[in-house]
């Protein structure tokens, strides 16, 4: 990363803009001068900036995810031209140490002067610690920047306990990221509940149940009063003000933040009595060729925001003004959603009814953790409210602040099934709500677009904290075009009927017979060509196509893991599931799975569909580890396919006290039958041996429950994003009845359903929902059943694995090089790291730009 | 049976890339099936991805994905969208356009070409 990026215009001549912080604000600041040409690029302006930390701004909203994986390259707001580009002078690690107003310049830690014609200030907040003996103990940290959180996750290796000073949102995202190390963890809150500046005494008690129901303890209403250390000079404790005591390893303060505003102190800018550089309207400090925005700042209506949406409203008004232009920053809504360990907490407008005369419609129910309450004026309009454990109006609900509702409040409170909650579609928004708050954009100024894409690249909407994209969606234009893709007009299911009834063999055939006018003759897209690939695959047998498919044209329909057989990982390497109908594994088996792992260095992990993974097998491997496997009777789990993934079982009548029929054995016979069966998505099955439901079945496509009859049959169950349950389809099926009644069911959502829908969103969408369904495959009403099961025995008879298939054919092993120039040579962007005795890819060989690796001749074979 | 459709369908042409000077010979054409890319080392170590389009024109672009890192380009599913070629990403699907390398879904982002000849 370059320390500082020169100028590529010249600047002679020009006013020079100092930026003193590149935070969040500081970039976005950035952004709008570059927007409006105010660069040395243009030849307009030179801008220099100053950047403490040691690397340019990134995304401090979403810090915490560093902990789920994101690098710190990940979380930059900078796209790595950026500076180049605009000419843009950064200098990163080296901060402004003083700024003289008389002559103009600002100097930095390194010892240069910049002379500016304005400045603007940009240098965020610092985390508040409390003054309490033993706040410098060592294990004690901070969290506001990247260091923050190398420093926490180097530290937590040698701890077991951690405590969070402070239950506010950031003291929750830290007491998360805690848990997340492995620590036990303890929140301390000096106020009586969490969260208080955002939500109210009920939201604040609903949320505790359900944080404290995730391990964490919580301690409100009781302060800090000492870190206490061992003789090391650790922390090992932390002495509360009721005078209890905790044993602790580790402590993070995140008692709030004060703006910085030293600097701005130190030339005699005027602050505020508690702090944050005093600025008007336009953002101009008591001098006027010196700017302030971001948390630094105290705006004119006599706040300090600690979010960044009203810091960018500020940057973009300053650049605004600096292009001569009027704009001001006269205040800003603190409305914020936030998933808080997984909880859903949002509250917006007059959060806690401040208003005379409002009321507050509220439903709560502490045992879910859901609690909801809206602020109404006296007029009827909806003033603010508290969402926690259930915030999908928020994205609606707060758009119509300052309106009157259009139907009454109460039901938009009230859980399914108690009358409500009436879904407001955004249609009903007027055109100055502003659906994204992060970027402050309009419903009108989306609707000027059609799709998201543009809209984000637009107008920014969505690409803050993304809580408003759903409902972006939703007032976008719905296509009118239903066709497939670009490619063709027709939809999957029209597809269908084609292939089937004019017995299509071949993609391209397809194309240039029936595609768009314009996509005939061309190469299709990814979108169609799996799609067909499905297709033809779903009805191989029966109109004469190979089985296998990676033969012929069929090979470049396949998506990736489709084409090798595997699953692709994020490093390029795949990962392998071999089946294990039902779930049921020899000890000899289990053994050379374990010795397979092994030779071949994989991790191994036990999926949550019953069967063992094992990752970070390099192309070239694949051929060589499933030789081993086949030879002990494994074969593909198609986990890299569209198709039937697992039949999972619990263990059923033959063990357990409770079964009532072999729901293993079961679990096993329709495994194998439906096994490589292709379909427009997934397929996910299982069957439990009674009511109790160990196996999950009413979460699956198709779920099968024992009764002492026979087996109940449950459709259109999903896990994943949106969950359902399984519907009833029959009840009491003897094992013949039932294996017809899926056949029909399968056959029937293969035929009908479109690209990637699931059986729960085909079930839901289909005209006539279930009962239709029950109506073709179970009283035949369309006389349509004869041919389903034809269908299916054409596939269970043509049922082959395509492993076995592959590695005893040359032809078909020749795909599975990394490099088709060198064939010995591995890649030698996949590489590993260990990780609790095991490995993991090493990810940091892929962040360069280029790798660094031998080359040809280097390589060994 | 392989042996004989190979021999006499065997396509005897050899993908070729740009390199200083010269053309480095890459790999024989029947290697790479329309529709789909293969990956080459080059001397140097970095990494090519090519394809070869239904109409039998050969292209070349870095095999690294800029949005992932990870060296992979040439796995994925090959489209024409307005007779142009380009390829999906297999790992986050942004498209790349085969001539240029510009990406499709992305303004700001393009992978390098290379000069390929297929003789
Ligand atoms: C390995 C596994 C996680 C694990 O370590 O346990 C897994 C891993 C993946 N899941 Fe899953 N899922 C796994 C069980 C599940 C389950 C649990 C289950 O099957 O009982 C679910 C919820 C049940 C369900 O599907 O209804 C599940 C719901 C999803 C979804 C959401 C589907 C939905 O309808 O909302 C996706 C995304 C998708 O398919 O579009 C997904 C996608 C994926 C993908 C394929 C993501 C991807 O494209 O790379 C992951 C790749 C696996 C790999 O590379 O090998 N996975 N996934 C599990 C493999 C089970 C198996 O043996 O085959
Ligand atoms: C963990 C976490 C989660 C958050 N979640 C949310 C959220 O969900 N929603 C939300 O709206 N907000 C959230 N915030 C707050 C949000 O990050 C801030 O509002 C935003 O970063 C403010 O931007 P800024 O540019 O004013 O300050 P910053 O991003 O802090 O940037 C200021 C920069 O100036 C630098 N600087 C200071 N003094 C100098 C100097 N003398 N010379 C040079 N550089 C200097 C600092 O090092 C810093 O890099 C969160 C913050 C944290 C820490
Ligand atoms: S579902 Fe019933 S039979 Fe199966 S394991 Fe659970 S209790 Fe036993
Ligand atoms: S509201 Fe945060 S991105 Fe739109």
């Amino acid at each position: 990363m370059p320390v500082s990026t020169p100028p590529t215009a010249p600047t002679a001549g020009v006013p020079t803009i100092v930026v003193v912080g590149h935070g969040m604000v500081g970039q976005r600041f950035l952004e709008a001068l570059a927007d409006r040409g105010l660069t040395a690029a243009a030849g307009t302006a030179r801008v220099v900036v100053l950047c403490e930390e040691p690397r340019p701004a990134y995304d401090r909203v979403q810090l915490t995810s560093y902990f789920a994986g994101r690098t710190p390259e990940d979380l930059s707001l900078v796209e790595p031209d950026f500076m180049a580009r605009h000419g843009i002078e950064l200098h990163v690690g080296d901060p402004a140490e003083s700024v003289d107003r008389e002559a103009r310049t600002v100097t930095a830690r390194s010892g240069q002067t910049f002379s500016y014609d304005t400045l603007v200030l940009a240098t965020g907040s610092y985390p508040f610690v409390p003054p309490v003996p033993g706040k410098d103990a060592e294990g004690c940290f901070v969290y506001r920047t990247i260091e923050d959180l190398l420093a926490i996750e180097e530290y937590a290796k040698t701890a077991t306990t951690g405590a969070v000073v402070g239950g506010g949102l950031l003291g929750l995202e830290a007491a998360g990221a805690l848990k997340g190390l492995g620590l036990s963890t303890h929140v301390v809150e000096f106020a009586p509940r969490l969260m208080p500046v955002q939500v109210d005494e009920g939201g604040g008690a609903a949320l505790l149940r359900t944080i404290e129901n995730m391990g964490l303890s919580v301690h409100t209403g009781v302060g800090t009063q000492e870190v206490t250390a061992g003789e090391d000079g650790r922390v090992n404790g932390m002495a509360l003000s009721d005078g209890s005591s905790l044993a602790t390893d580790l402590v993070v303060f995140s008692a709030g933040v004060r703006p910085r505003d030293q600097l701005a102190r130190d030339c005699g800018l005027a602050v505020g009595p508690r702090g944050g550089i005093v600025v008007d309207e336009e953002c101009r400090t008591s001098d006027s060729s010196v700017f302030a925005i971001g948390e630094c700042a105290l705006a004119s209506d006599g706040r300090v925001y600690g979010l960044v949406a009203p810091g960018y409203e500020m940057a973009l008004a300053v650049a605004e003004v600096i292009a001569g232009n009027a704009a001001s920053f006269t205040g800003a809504d603190l409305s914020t959603k936030l998933k808080l360990l997984g909880v859903d907490v949002a509250s917006f407008g007059d959060a806690h009814g401040a208003a005379e005369g409002c009321l507050d419609v509220v439903y709560s129910d502490s045992r879910s953790g859901v609690y909801k309450k809206l602020v109404i004026g006296r007029d009827g309009t909806l003033l603010g409210g508290v969402l926690v454990g259930d915030a999908d109006q928020y994205g609606t609900l707060r758009p119509m602040t300052g309106t009157v509702l259009p139907v009454a409040p109460e039901q938009l409170v009230l859980p399914a099934g108690a009358g409500g909650p009436v879904t407001l579609g955004p249609s009903s928004l007027p055109d100055e709500a502003v659906i994204c708050s992060c970027h402050n954009v309009t419903k009108g100024a989306i609707c000027e677009h059609t799709t998201l894409p543009e809209v984000k690249k637009c107008t920014k909407a969505g690409t803050g904290c993304g809580s408003c994209v759903k409902v972006i969606g939703q007032l976008l234009p719905q296509p009118e075009d239903q066709g497939l893709c670009g490619c063709f007009a027709y939809t999957r299911t029209e597809l269908y009927e084609i292939v089937r009834t004019l017995g299509v063999t071949s993609y391209a055939g397809l194309l240039d017979s029936h595609g768009r006018d314009a996509a005939r003759g061309g190469d299709g897209c990814e979108v169609c060509k799996p799609t067909v690939g499905s297709i033809i695959a779903s009805l191989a047998p029966t109109v004469g196509a190979s089985g296998y498919v990676l033969d012929g044209e069929q090979a470049a329909l396949q998506d990736t893991n489709d084409h090798f057989l595997a699953n692709l990982q994020r490093n390029g390497s795949y990962s392998i599931v071999p089946r294990i109908p039902g779930g049921e594994i020899t000890p000899e088996k289990l053994i050379v799975i374990g010795e397979v792992a092994r030779d071949f260095g994989l991790y191994t992990k036990i999926t949550g569909g019953q069967r063992i993974d094992l990752f970070g097998a390099r192309v070239d491997q694949l051929p060589l580890i499933w030789t081993r496997l086949v030879d002990a009777g494994f074969e593909s789990g198609h986990a890299y396919g569209k198709s039937l993934r697992t039949v999972k079982s619990c263990v059923g009548q033959t063990w357990c006290r409770y079964g009532v029929q072999d729901s293993v054995k079961m679990a096993i016979d329709l495994e194998l039958r439906y096994r490589g069966l292709r379909s427009p998505h997934k397929l996910k099955s299982a069957v439990s041996g009674c009511a109790r439901e160990c196996a999950e079945a009413r979460g699956k496509d198709f779920g099968i429950i024992a009764t002492a009859q026979g087996w109940n049959l449950y459709v259109g169950g999903n896990g994943g994003a949106t969950p359902r349950h399984a519907d009833l389809l029959a009840q009491d099926l003897s094992d013949a009845e039932l294996v017809r009644l899926i056949d029909r069911f399968l056959m029937f959502y293969i035929r009908t359903a479109d690209r990637l829908e699931r059986t729960s969103t085909w079930l839901d969408r289909i005209e006539g929902g279930l009962d239709h369904v029950r109506d073709v495959v179970v009283h035949d009403s369309l006389g349509l059943c004869d041919e389903l099961e034809r269908l299916m025995a054409d596939h269970v008879r043509g049922y082959r694995d395509e492993w076995a298939e592959t590695i005893n054919d040359p032809e078909r092993l020749r795909r599975f090089v990394t490099f088709v120039n060198a064939p010995d040579a591995p890649d030698p962007s996949v590489k590993f790291v260990p990780e609790r005795d095991q490995v993991k890819p090493d990810l940091d060989i892929l962040a360069g730009p280029v790798l660094a690796i031998r080359t040809l001749e280097g390589t060994p074979s | 049976m392989t042996t004989q459709m190979m021999e006499t369908a065997r396509d005897t042409r050899t993908i070729q890339l740009a390199d200083g000077d010269g053309w480095l010979t890459v790999c024989d054409r029947e290697l790479l099936t329309p529709g789909r890319g293969v990956a080459a080392l080059l001397p140097d170590g970095r990494q090519v991805a090519l394809f070869v389009d239904r109409a039998g024109r050969a292209y070349a672009i870095d095999n690294r994905d800029p949005f992932t890192g990870a060296y992979v380009l040439s796995r994925g599913l090959v489209g024409s969208a307005g007779g142009r070629p380009f390829v999906a990403s297999p790992l986050l699907k942004q498209r790349f356009d085969l001539e240029t390398g510009a990406c499709l879904d992305d303004d700001e982002v393009t992978v390098p070409v290379f000069a390929v000849r297929a003789d």
